[in-house]
């Protein structure tokens, strides 16, 4: 069992779903409550993840990220280190593919508040934050929570990107799921095996608890 | 508002959660600051027990990942934070050296050889002249053979240039399955996946993938040598820098050799660099 692998992969999980979630809840409010043009285009853009292979989204960030780019040069002089094969990089790249496990979830679950509850509001004299704070995220909290909890479990699992940007160097990049990758090479089926069933055990309870909690919150609501 | 009260907590004590777990790992999980070594998958077996040495004599560790050889010289023009780089084919690290990446043209370390291999139970015969495999591969035996990735991996390299030699290439190339680098063609083979394939010589003479078949060396003059060289990268620091003269002492070539690999000072070095 590598434990410094898993605790890599539980700490991308949880720096990751952190970040998301105002992410989330901004994208997600705007997508559920205005209007506007290509509306269709940013909705498709969220989703796209969802369907693009790994290794395409990773060729791109390390295109991106490298020491040739922009991007990657602007970080080598503000850091002095490089940002691909980093733990920033895997983080950057685990907060673009998972942005469809956060953002859909909230965006549906503001959309389920009726808009007289939010014109209420607004007529009780509540500004926008306040209206946000104390009516919609009550409201929409079921949702936040499943998107939190789809994303982490999606980062613990997440292989192809991370492989690719990340390389596999040890207490840096190599999350569990690259850990069992490796010791599989390495003819150390004892640990591969530990490795993937506590992954599927971890993975299983997780989509067990979202779907008993949206299952109880549903009635208790409904 | 009982459900509003109970989604509370639980929301305020999944916050909790989260932020223990966070700054918990930041504070101990990425403090240790080890120098990270780029090895070749040939080194698997017997870099580890190199860097046990070299924990018990200096108290102090480095973390070493394994790979194919061409992928780390891509990630260490990438930036890659490796601070050594014992490659399997000298022409990466020199290429490196010649672009700026290392801090020397370092130095030969090992000669590596490869082996033809098959599982137990296989319908292979594993023999140096690679005769059985030509029958195999008329008489239907063979349905897979595992090689390493000729784009990027030098045992792979070598595997294609002997297959080539020998007139088997056309025909086998339907039946290949590439392995991402040697190790792990060579985990296709040692599990029966795949009824042989060619791998590093280090790898099946390790008990975990002797045990699991047969093997024999192929004629060395039958490929280019394996000359194995490794170099600091630029910026490495003094623990890496230990870690690279350690790597060239008496103890650690005892591991060197007892998995196979032949030292330099054991070869016509001359006559080796002009085969090339």
């Amino acid at each position: 069992m590598d434990w410094t692998a898993l605790g890599l992969s539980l700490q991308l999980g949880v720096v990751n779903v952190l970040c998301l979630v105002p992410v989330g809840i901004g994208v997600g409010r705007v997508l559920a409550y205005r209007r506007f043009r290509g509306k269709g285009l940013a909705e498709a853009a969220v989703a796209l993840p969802l369907v693009l292979p790994p290794t395409v989204l990773g060729y791109y960030l390390l295109v991106a990220f490298g020491a040739a780019s922009p991007i990657g040069h602007f970080w080598q002089l503000v850091f002095d280190q490089p940002l691909v094969f980093t733990f920033e990089a895997l983080l950057i790249a685990s907060i673009i593919f998972n942005l469809p496990f956060a953002i859909q979830p909230m965006q549906r679950a503001f959309e389920a508040i009726p808009p007289e509850v939010r014109e209420a509001a607004a007529c009780c004299g509540m500004s926008p934050w306040r209206a946000l704070l104390s009516v919609e995220l009550p409201l929409a909290w079921p949702g936040i929570v499943t998107a939190m909890v789809l994303s982490f479990a999606h980062t613990l699992g997440e292989f192809g990107i991370v492989l690719m940007v990340g390389g596999s160097i040890p207490g840096e990049t190599r999350t569990i799921a690259i850990a069992i990758y490796d010791r599989v090479q390495a003819f150390d089926e004892a640990a591969a095996g530990q490795m993937s069933a506590l992954l599927l055990a971890l993975s299983l309870s997780v989509i067990a608890l979202t779907f008993a909690f949206s299952r109880r919150v549903g009635r208790q609501l409904g | 508002m009982d459900a509003q009260h109970a989604i509370g907590i639980a929301g305020r004590a999944f916050c909790a959660a989260l932020i223990t777990v966070t700054f918990g790992w930041s504070a101990g999980g990425r403090a240790a600051e080890a120098p990270v070594i780029a090895a070749a998958s040939d080194l698997q077996f017997a870099l580890p027990e190199i860097v046990e040495m070299f924990a018990a004599d200096t108290g102090s560790t480095v973390k070493v990942s394994f790979g194919s050889s061409g992928n780390f010289a891509r990630q260490i023009r990438q930036g890659a934070p490796y601070e050594l780089f014992l490659s399997a084919d000298e022409g990466f690290v020199l290429d490196l050296f010649r672009e700026g990446f290392m801090r020397d043209d370092g130095v030969l370390y090992a000669l590596g050889r490869i082996v033809i291999f098959a599982p137990l139970g296989s319908p292979l015969h594993a023999d140096s002249s690679l005769d059985d495999l030509r029958t195999g591969l008329t008489d239907g035996r063979l349905a897979k053979f595992a090689i390493a990735n000729p784009a990027h991996a030098p045992y792979g390299q070598r595997a294609e240039e002997v297959l080539r030699r020998r007139g088997l290439w056309d025909a086998i190339m339907p039946k290949l399955v590439i392995g991402e680098n040697v190790s792990q063609a060579a985990q296709f083979a040692a599990s029966s996946n795949t009824q042989g394939g060619i791998i590093a010589y280090s790898l099946a003479l390790s008990p975990r993938v002797s045990a699991r078949g047969t093997f024999a060396l192929i004629p060395e003059d039958w490929h280019a040598p394996l000359r194995q060289r490794m170099a600091l990268i630029k910026g490495a620091g003094s623990l890496a820098t230990r870690f690279y003269s350690f790597v060239r002492r008496d103890a650690a070539r005892v591991v060197f050799r007892k998995y196979g690999f032949v030292l330099p000072h054991e070869v016509d070095l001359t006559e080796a660099g002009a085969a090339r």
